[in-house]
């Protein structure tokens, strides 16, 4: 796995802005990714949205992958992510993207492609999509934000949004004997055999982003070592539409979200001593002889 | 001795670096207002900080450069 | 078959379905995403069989959203790319033929029409007409629609597709039926190219490579004066397509006074009937549409200049085509339709029996069985199955 690289330096944009601004002899601590353009995000302040894009540039940066990555922008929130990255980027129809992921991969298989989804683009309208191609075992890298809202729309109810929370669309509370119950993503999809890695975080704290880059760069590196389909699901805050501050989001994150969607990893083939994900399947299938035969192809 | 440096470009105003800030040595600065019109994050106590970037971690705007 | 990536020209007996696929790899398609559906399944099998041992990707999606969209990603990668699917999968399909004009994606999209609406019935029909002339999706666009009547257009069309798609970064359709898509005929296979020696696509998302900015692939315009200025920009390769690329076929038309417009399947039925009323000492022609957008409208400015008075438009749809025959005729001559629907192929006799109602002043039935000479809405004609008449 590359490592960080020793020195950090500012992307050419901030030399000036801020690179005049430090004095000799100072070091760069922390600064944005190169992956990172300079344009300023259509984020609310303090959308968590910011966090996880920086997250994925930083992996970028550190895998040194830029120029080799396409990435799929979703419809929602986070729909404009293909002018915040500087790696090549398509946009994607709502909830599309895991088959426009599909067909890059498939026509440049070296290339390393991710789809970063929200939860009405990943877990409602584009649910056949991610199941389907998480169950193909794409070799491709999906992160998925699950704020339990539609943002973009202004509030509405998303699939994930927990049973009796407010939104535009449930004002009386999600009201589960009518509209039933939120998905679990990570856990729907860990029982697929194309699966090699879900693994679910958060971003409320310094700990918890470190965990969740942590997770997002192996989601990477899996599909460099053509492990198989890796994704993680960020469970993140929606401030606006929650209705709250930022802080407050992140206490009701914890004290909400974190119980119905418990942070862990819900499949990693690696960890359980597969080489990839076809190995695990096969395993699975040991009992079954047609699952077992060779192909000579 | 370690300090941060914001860019006012990116800089939304949200506060979360300074409830993030372990030393609690940043603020919203009340004085300033940057081109898109939000209070920016400024360090308040210059010999506080100890250049742990738990503010560039939880900055959602990557407006933050740290330095040592 | 020889092998795609070498195979020179040849001639050979082949089904429709299988020629548009085999027609294809020889243009330099390498990816296939698609869905089953009749009467289209051949396309796909052969694809199955073939692609994988030329070193391209068969891939059976979940749906028939997601296969355009693998086209999408795939024709955003810089790939020729392809999906086939019959009438209520091409519907599902016009999202991402909506994206793709918008993001200047190229791609080629088959549609094997069956009859319909709603689930339809499973044979040959023209009903799609409106649905691909008009381009599918939302939003305003259009994109090349090509009309096969043989076989060997199956394989010249497609070929063509995939040219014009690239060339002016738009989808294109190949409108087919299910009879051409169904029949077998002698068919000279184009000469195949290799994928390699097709023209760069520079904005393709290939990865910068460190070696340029990075490309984007997208549709969203939040400003609308930039999104109006990708319209009029996009409207402009659709004027040079226009200028450049309306084709048809003429028959007899030299000094036809009575003109049938009819494209694919009914334009062998047409053509018939048109040879049996010349026969007849009637000056009748056939203008076959061979691309449906842009309409061969200089064809019909050309007949009319010719002497051509009447024009009959012959379609398997309730009269779909005959606008875009009124928009060019605009005035300028009387425009009837006959067509029949849900599968049922009028005979040439049908036609040939319009024709002369035509030469001889006389109103023109719109459909088989009609009460009233120039009613609107068919009559049913018995059409009891024999078990139904309990044979």
């Amino acid at each position: 796995m590359a490592q960080p690289t020793a020195t950090i330096t500012l992307p050419d944009y901030q030399q000036e802005r801020i690179g005049s601004q430090i004095a000799e002899g100072e070091v760069i601590k922390s600064a944005r990714p190169h992956a990172l353009t300079d344009v300023v995000t259509n984020y609310c302040p303090g959308c968590t949205h910011g966090i996880v894009n920086r997250l994925v540039a930083e992996c970028i940066d550190e895998l040194g992958i830029e120029g080799r990555t396409v990435g799929i922008a979703p419809v929602g929130c986070s729909v404009m992510m293909y002018d915040f990255l500087n790696c090549d980027m398509i946009e994607a129809a709502h909830g599309r993207a895991p088959a426009v992921a599909t067909g890059v991969k498939r026509v440049h298989p070296d290339n390393v492609v991710f789809a970063y989804q929200g939860d009405g683009d990943l877990a409602s309208i584009g649910t056949a999509e991610t199941v389907h191609a998480a169950t193909r075992g794409e070799k491709i890298t999906v992160i998925f934000i699950n704020n339990a809202i539609y943002g973009m729309t202004g509030g509405q109810m998303a699939p994930t949004s927990l049973p009796n929370q407010v939104t535009q669309t449930s004002p009386y509370g999600r009201d589960v004997s009518k509209v039933g119950y939120p998905v679990r993503i990570a856990e729907l999809l860990s029982t697929l055999d194309g699966v090699a890695y879900v693994e679910r975080v958060t971003c409320d704290s310094r700990a918890h982003i470190i965990q969740a880059k942590k997770a997002i760069k192996k989601a990477f590196q899996n599909q460099i070592d053509g492990i198989g389909y890796s994704l993680v699901e960020v469970v993140a805050t929606c401030p606006t539409n929650w209705g709250m501050t930022p802080q407050n989001a992140f206490q009701w994150l914890r004290d909400n979200m974190l119980p119905y969607y418990p942070l862990g990893v819900y499949k990693d083939v690696v960890a359980d001593g597969f080489a990839n994900a076809a190995e695990a399947a096969l395993e699975r299938a040991k009992d079954c002889p047609i699952a077992q035969q060779k192909r000579e192809d | 001795m370690a300090r941060i440096i914001v860019d006012d470009v990116h800089c939304k105003g949200c506060g979360l670096c300074v409830s993030a800030c372990p030393k609690g040595v940043l603020a919203l600065d009340d004085e300033r207002i940057t081109p898109k019109g939000y209070h920016p994050a400024k360090l308040v106590d210059p010999d506080g900080c100890i250049g742990c970037s738990s503010c560039f971690i939880t900055c959602p705007d990557v407006a933050i450069t740290v330095v040592k | 078959m020889a092998d795609n990536t070498q195979a020179a020209e040849e001639r050979v007996l082949m089904k429709g379905n299988e020629v548009l696929a085999e027609a294809a790899m020889r243009a330099g398609c390498r990816f296939f995403f698609g869905y089953p559906i009749t009467p289209q399944t051949e396309l796909a099998a052969y694809m199955a069989k073939r692609l994988p041992k030329i070193g391209g990707t068969f891939l059976q999606a979940e749906s028939e959203v997601a296969a355009i969209n693998m086209v999408y990603g795939a024709g955003a990668a810089g790939a020729r790319v392809m999906t086939s699917s019959s009438s209520p999968g091409v519907s599902l399909k016009s999202e991402g033929a909506s994206y793709m004009a918008g993001a200047d994606v190229p791609g080629v999209i088959v549609n094997v029409e069956r009859g319909g609406p709603g689930l339809g019935g499973i044979q040959p029909s023209q009903s799609d007409y409106f649905q691909a002339t008009r381009a599918l999706g939302h939003g305003d666009y259009f994109m090349p629609v090509l009309a096969p009547s043989t076989v060997q257009e199956m394989a010249d069309l497609i070929y063509l597709a995939f040219d014009l798609a690239d060339e002016y970064r738009t989808p294109a359709m190949i409108l087919a039926d299910g009879m051409i898509g169904q029949m077998m005929e002698p068919v000279t296979l184009p000469p195949a190219r290799d994928p390699k020696t097709l023209a760069a696509k520079p904005w393709a998302t290939t990865g910068h490579k460190g070696e340029r900015k990075h490309n984007v692939v997208n549709s969203l315009y939040l400003s609308p004066e930039k999104l109006e200025d990708t319209n009029r920009e996009r409207f402009e390769r659709y004027e040079q397509i226009k200028a450049k690329h309306q084709r048809q076929e003429l028959m007899d038309c030299d000094d036809a006074e009575i003109v049938v417009v009819a494209f694919g399947a009914a334009s062998r039925i047409a053509r018939t009937a048109v040879r049996d009323a010349r026969a007849k000492g009637i000056k009748c022609g056939l203008l076959r549409p061979i691309t449906l957008w842009p309409y061969p409208t200089d064809a019909i400015d050309q007949v009319i200049a010719n002497g051509a008075t009447k024009f009959l438009s012959v379609e398997l749809n309730m009269g779909q085509m005959v606008e875009d025959v009124r928009l060019a005729v605009n005035g300028r001559a009387s425009v009837d339709f006959y067509g029949r629907t849900g599968g049922v192929l009028p005979t040439p006799e049908e036609v040939l029996d319009q024709i002369e109602r035509l030469a001889a002043g006389q109103p023109v039935a719109r459909s088989a069985g009609a009460k009233d000479v120039g009613s609107v809405l068919p009559q049913p004609i018995d059409r009891k199955s024999s078990y139904e008449r309990g044979e």
